[in-house]
């Protein structure tokens, strides 16, 4: 009876420890700050650590009428829009093709060519399309000017190069996704497509009625890790758009690039806080809702 | 007939969808390339050549003297290794605790690694400056690595592998006298060796770009990372894209030996620890 206490003892302990890693590291780096960032939102606050004082909702007041961040939240939305539908309707098409089975042999190379991007840091993919893009020199141009088409300064007028900048970050990540939808499509059985031939099921209905349910898991998984990655765009927009002459970052304003600069050039933390806190907010909301539309089957 | 000849067709317009893609997705590494072999004379040159008349190096070697590419590498592998190290371990051993043991307090603290999980660092890295701050920790090595030392997902991913392995086995081992430690060292890290390689590749690939972060904490040169180092570079050079190509070359081209090396481990490394996690 002793021994066995003692051993049940033993088992806790061995939990207890073992998990003491991970919870001290994750509650100090991570749950801390987050818990953090709410109060911060609510002080006016400054590095300099002059006049920080509660301020109530002040800051959120503040925020909504400030026409860099209203400008920055319709910038991130029609971002998150448009690269998470494009990545999304593009990949699944890849991944519908490379799961043919006459497409068997030559499937691992495409797959290799489609990941090159996913693998390659955002830094240099930037650079490299930044160049792509330059107005007097830049390959896009070239290439339009073959067709006929005006050479046009992508990354100086803000729509145009908020579009430049969702074509490159789709172009980045359609690999990664593809690959996660060809998974899925693999995992599905082979019998449901039979059942369906011997219904009398032609292409476009067994992929209506039968892929797309049986890949909703799937789809809800990339839906929200696109969604939340898209809203938290920053790497792209700081590399290509912050110094070109006469026309730095404000154009292709984005959240966390409001963010960023709010906090860490003017160091208005408060306040960048509760920016911080409405981004948390968004995503936090756009997840449970795609959970809500995609997942209420399961 | 009729439908086999419309299945053969439909094979070649995918095989011509799928290269022309393929050359959208190959062509900005091979143009980044050519420009930077390029001397700056023909880097303005219209219309572009695809193939330099006159091939250099020259751009490779003022880059290399203007910025200590090779310094930077160093210290993104350094930041990568102590955070993949890192991540496997934490992971590993409470992906094994969460998955094989019952004890008071298991399901709380799982709901609250599950409920934060989703939350990316954009969302407290204010607070979180403030707190490195307070360590001291700005323009330090442990200032980067802090937030990207435990992954939630990365024990999601070893837990649910963690999960297969028969409880049979860990039982035997207790009956022949082992310690839960030495279970975990001895049964369950050999054999959650596949998982622990995709869950590598994953958190290397995090770690390599890594960019907010590092570009809040580190403001001094021997400290950049790869990703910071460039962004510099080319915001130091803005027009010169012969030098700026040739620093995102330095920066690319490890990566992609490596991936070429291990293409099939990385692509499904990256794509099912998502996925399962």
């Amino acid at each position: 009876m002793n021994k066995k206490r003692s051993r049940l003892n033993n088992f806790y302990l061995f939990c207890y420890i073992g998990l003491l890693p991970t919870v001290l590291l994750y509650f100090i780096f991570r749950i801390i700050p987050i818990v953090d960032t709410f109060r911060l939102s609510f002080y006016s606050w400054s590095v300099l650590g002059v006049g920080n004082k509660f301020i109530g909702l002040e800051n959120y007041f503040k925020l909504f009428s400030d026409k860099l961040f209203i400008t920055s939240l319709v910038n991130t939305t029609l971002f998150a829009i448009l690269v998470v539908s494009f990545s999304v309707a593009i990949s699944l098409a890849l991944a519908i093709m490379l799961n043919n089975k006459r497409m068997e042999r030559f499937s691992p190379i495409y797959e290799l060519i489609y990941f090159l991007p996913v693998v390659t840091p955002m830094v240099p993919v930037a650079v490299m399309w930044k160049w792509i893009y330059d107005p007097q020199y830049g390959l896009l141009n070239y290439f339009l000017s073959l067709l006929g088409i005006s050479p046009r300064a992508w990354l100086v007028y803000p729509n145009l190069a908020l579009y430049a900048i969702v074509i490159m970050s789709v172009w980045k990540i359609i690999g990664y996704y593809m690959m996660i939808f060809l998974v899925g499509l693999k995992n599905i059985s082979k019998e449901y497509y039979e059942a369906a031939l011997i219904d009398g099921a032609v292409g476009g209905q067994v992929f209506r009625y039968i892929t797309l349910p049986l890949l909703r898991p799937i789809v809800l998984y990339v839906l929200v890790v696109a969604t939340i990655q898209a809203f938290n765009v920053f790497t792209q927009v700081y590399v290509m758009t912050s110094d070109i002459q006469g026309a730095p970052g404000r154009l292709v304003r984005v959240f966390v690039y409001d963010i960023y600069e709010n906090g860490f050039r003017y160091f208005k933390m408060g306040y960048a806080s509760a920016e911080a806190v409405i981004l948390l907010l968004i995503v936090l909301a756009l997840t449970i809702f795609e959970f809500r539309v995609m997942g209420k089957e399961d | 007939m009729k439908n086999i000849r419309w299945e053969s067709s439909k094979i070649i317009i995918m095989h011509i969808v799928l290269i022309l893609g393929g050359i959208a997705m190959i062509l900005p590494f091979v143009w980044m390339f050519v420009t930077s072999i390029k001397p700056s004379t023909e880097v303005l040159s219209w219309p572009p050549s695809f193939i330099p008349k006159s091939p250099t190096w020259e751009n490779y070697r003022t880059v290399l003297q203007e910025a200590p590419f090779g310094r930077y590498f160093l210290n993104t592998f350094l930041i990568s290794t102590i955070s993949a190290l890192s991540i496997l371990f934490t992971s590993s051993l409470s992906g094994f605790i969460f998955a094989k043991y019952e004890f008071p307090g298991r399901n709380t603290l799982f709901l609250a690694l599950l409920a934060t999980a989703m939350i990316p660092l954009e969302c407290y890295m204010i607070s979180l400056y403030l707190l490195i701050n307070r360590f001291g920790w700005i323009n330090t090595y442990q200032g980067v690595v802090a937030p990207i030392l435990v992954m939630a997902f990365g024990v999601f991913f070893m837990r649910q592998n963690i999960l297969s392995i028969p409880n049979e086995l860990l039982d035997a081992a207790r009956i022949d006298g082992c310690s839960e430690w030495r279970i975990y060292t001895t049964i369950i890290l050999p054999l959650s060796r596949s998982a622990l390689g995709a869950l590598a590749i994953f958190a290397y690939m995090n770690a390599w770009s890594f960019f907010i972060w590092p570009l809040i904490v580190i403001n001094e040169r021997s400290l950049y990372t790869m990703e910071l180092g460039l962004t510099i570079f080319q915001k130091r050079f803005t027009v010169d894209y012969g030098l700026i190509t040739a620093g995102s070359t330095i920066a690319v081209l490890p990566i992609l030996v490596i991936f070429l090396i291990l293409r099939r481990n990385i692509i499904e490394g990256v794509t099912l620890t998502g996925l399962k996690g």
